[in-house]
């Protein structure tokens, strides 16, 4: 979806304003929300793809409004719902529906550190064909999906060359609405900046961006 | 400098430009230890956020589908173990002995387990050097993808809308605001993080180092030099930068 979200390339966003001693979290309720979600997360009712998709559903003028962890709590309260794990009563006054059973948490503290450690690969260990070779001139396709990519809208269209082949993984754009994972080559594709950009780049900057086959034709 | 939108809408620059910016309210009154100095010009945050979140987490915690001790667990992780510290080891590792630096730039998941760390937000790891002709900096255009197991979560600045957008399209304007003037000699690799592929930039061990341990050289190394926003500060003989 050519959402505010997609970014790359937009202007007058104001300067980059980096904060000394900056602490993780702001507030405590910022905290409560990423360990909330990551906790969430753990009933595999949904994937990272799913998650991000639905924050980039936030409607756009709300999206640039919101701070990050507004963002994060949006999109977990809509998943939640979604995904029946809660209820929109339940939600509203903050206590479970009568009767309903009191579960095990998918994640308890013992599975933390194993969480952390581990993380979730996205690579799926499957003998798939890769579609382009190191070295080849690419274009990325000029798709405007409404639903879930990570093709950047400044890259479609563009021409670049396949830098770096990372292995097979999983697509999001199908991902995200669990029409199945369909594992696929992903590669690290340099663009020149003028490409991109036109005249006012430098001639020696580029931006690398990392894009599955789907996303790629032949030059 | 052109007059832009900004000088004319400043209300609605302040209520959505700044919020985009990195918005954050005020720090909460029962929070010690978060009297640190930002803008508060751009509060937007609804002051009932704290409130709705503890709601939510009284809910998910009575209906069993959050335990609480994992709550307190994963944000200790992330408040004191996990941090720029450990990209800051693997970068003096990489100064020190040249044979992990070149397994570090051909499998980074192995050469950064070997100091133990990876794990979530860093399952596929590539790091990336920088040389007195090649500036590398790391960006995520569409949402705030970062290595997580060797720089921690990321600052406000870094999911900011200013930066996604910039740092694409005028990457060095965006480094000159970091206070890295580059010549034009040099190449600026931007990377945008649009999958699970997370990077490290491996900055340029400065002069004046010659001789120091792993441990003082890791002291050095700064978060924005392993993002590619600035440079690991030269030192002089008395070890000042």
């Amino acid at each position: 979806m050519n959402g505010v979200h997609d970014m790359g390339g937009m202007q007058d966003m104001g300067p980059v304003q980096e904060e000394k001693n900056e602490p993780v979290f702001h507030h405590r309720w910022e905290g409560r929300v990423f360990a909330i979600t990551r906790s969430m997360s753990a009933w595999r009712k949904w994937n990272i793809d799913t998650l991000r998709f639905q924050r980039e559903l936030i409607p756009p003028a709300e999206y640039l409004r919101m701070g990050y962890f507004e963002i994060w709590l949006t999109g977990l309260l809509e998943l939640s719902l979604k995904s029946g794990l809660v209820t929109r009563p339940e939600i509203e006054t903050g206590k479970p529906a009568f009767g309903s059973a009191k579960l095990t948490p998918a994640l308890t503290a013992d599975k933390v550190p194993t969480l952390v450690a581990h993380g979730t690969p996205a690579t799926r260990n499957v003998p798939v064909a890769p579609q382009f070779q190191v070295g080849q001139r690419v274009r990325a396709r000029n798709i405007n999906p409404l639903g879930h990519t990570r093709l950047p809208r400044y890259a479609r269209g563009r021409f670049g060359t396949v830098e770096r082949d990372r292995g097979v993984f999983v697509f999001p754009d199908t991902n995200a609405e669990f029409l199945g994972e369909k594992p696929q080559h992903l590669y690290s594709v340099r663009f020149t900046a003028r490409e991109l950009w036109g005249e006012q780049s430098s001639p020696r900057d580029s931006v690398n961006v990392d894009l599955w086959d789907d996303y790629l034709e032949p030059a | 400098m052109k007059a832009t939108r900004r000088d004319f809408l400043t209300t609605a620059a302040t209520a959505a430009g700044a919020a985009a910016a990195g918005s954050f309210a005020q720090a909460d009154d029962n929070e010690p230890g978060h009297g640190h100095a930002h803008q508060h010009d751009h509060q937007v945050v609804p002051s009932d956020l704290a409130l709705r979140v503890k709601s939510l987490e009284s809910l998910l915690v009575e209906k069993g589908l959050v335990d609480r001790a994992a709550l307190d667990a994963l944000i200790d992780t992330y408040e004191h173990k996990v941090g720029p510290r450990n990209g800051a080891q693997v970068v003096a590792r990489a100064w020190s002995d040249p044979a992990y630096k070149q397994r570090l730039l051909t499998d980074a998941d192995k050469a950064i387990a070997e100091l133990g760390y990876g794990g979530q937000q860093g399952e596929h790891m590539v790091v990336v050097e920088n040389t007195p002709t090649v500036q590398n900096m790391v960006v995520c255009t569409l949402c705030s993808c970062y290595p997580w197991p060797v720089l921690g979560l990321p600052p406000v600045w870094y999911k900011s809308a200013p930066y996604r957008s910039r740092s694409v399209i005028d990457p060095r304007g965006v480094l000159r605001e970091f206070g890295l003037e580059l010549s034009e000699d040099v190449e600026v690799r931007v990377w945008d993080s649009t999958a699970e592929v997370r990077y490290l930039v491996l900055p340029e061990r400065p002069s004046g180092t010659e001789g120091l341990s792993e441990v003082e050289l890791a002291a050095l190394v700064t978060r924005d030099a392993m993002i590619g926003v600035g440079k690991v500060p030269a030192r002089t003989k008395e070890g000042a930068a």
